[in-house]
């Protein structure tokens, strides 16, 4: 019974990489693909992890897998983040394909708010040339 | 059992597959990026596959090697991505690569010439007196 729920598991992480294959093939720009690529980061591998963890029932490989578990699921967000910070930084995302835009209008809001104001002044456009996530205030 | 393993093998095998297509194809280095993540826990998921099929345990420290590593890669990629140039958007042949080279070589030589050519006249200006 149990070995019936963890290949279930397996499965489901298993095809969850295979839909991750076909987004990141198919999808158009940045954002989309790494749309698809999230869904096996996070859910895929914790189901891998699940279905092993159910299949192996020892203790200590079970608090190991614990272990990969939540550092996936700490870490996945920073890259991911980390990914999406550094194409709209080089300008890799078209503003015509997305449906809300608040960076922009923030970023524009304080350029306007701070007239020549101090410290770094905010960037031209979108397109930093500086390098992402190098400037001491992040946006 | 068989048809388990069969079945994920399948399935983890066509997503990698289509993941690296995007690998080589892709327009900027943050696509290459985000497929070779996919890449990574694709290996991720495989490993704990294998061992839940055969039941072992010694796979699951290399399960926790690859989820830092896979981190730590995307995270070190994204922070050098920058403004790339148009014709880095794909792979070049090697044809290209060779035509580059020769063209690089070539002026590195017209370089070397034109800098032995001033500092020889330099030396004979310099030798000849002082009316420089």
């Amino acid at each position: 019974m149990l070995d019936v729920v963890a290949a279930i598991c397996l499965v489901a992480g298993s095809f969850l990489a295979l839909a991750a294959g076909i987004g990141v093939l198919r999808f158009p720009d940045l954002l989309a693909r790494m749309h698809a690529s999230s869904k096996p980061q996070v859910l895929g591998v914790l189901l891998g992890l699940t279905g092993l963890a159910i299949r192996l029932r020892v203790g200590p490989a079970i608090w190991t897998l614990a272990l990969v578990a939540i550092f996936q699921m700490l870490t996945t967000p920073v890259a991911t983040h980390l990914v999406a910070r550094a194409g709209y930084r080089t300008g890799k995302i078209q503003p015509d394909r997305l449906v809300v835009d608040e960076l922009t209008e923030d970023l524009l809001q304080a350029k306007t708010d701070t007239p020549g104001g101090q410290g770094s002044p905010p960037k031209s456009g979108i397109i930093d040339e500086g390098g992402p996530g190098f400037d001491p205030e992040p946006n | 059992m068989a048809i388990i393993a069969v079945t994920c093998v399948a399935m983890l095998a066509a997503g990698a597959a289509m993941a690296m297509i995007r690998v080589e194809g892709g327009p900027s280095i943050l696509d290459r990026l985000v497929a070779l993540d996919i890449i990574t826990n694709i290996l991720i998921i495989g490993l704990a596959v294998e061992a839940a099929l055969n039941r072992r345990t010694e796979t699951v420290p290399v399960l926790v090697a690859l989820a830092l590593v896979g981190f730590v890669g995307s995270v070190a990629v994204a922070r050098f991505a920058s403004v790339e140039p148009e014709d880095a958007a794909r792979i070049k042949t090697r044809a290209e690569v060779e035509a580059e080279d020769a063209a690089q070589l070539e002026a590195e030589l017209a370089a070397a010439l034109l800098e032995a050519e001033t500092s020889a006249g330099r030396d004979e200006a310099s030798g000849g007196g002082e009316d420089a």
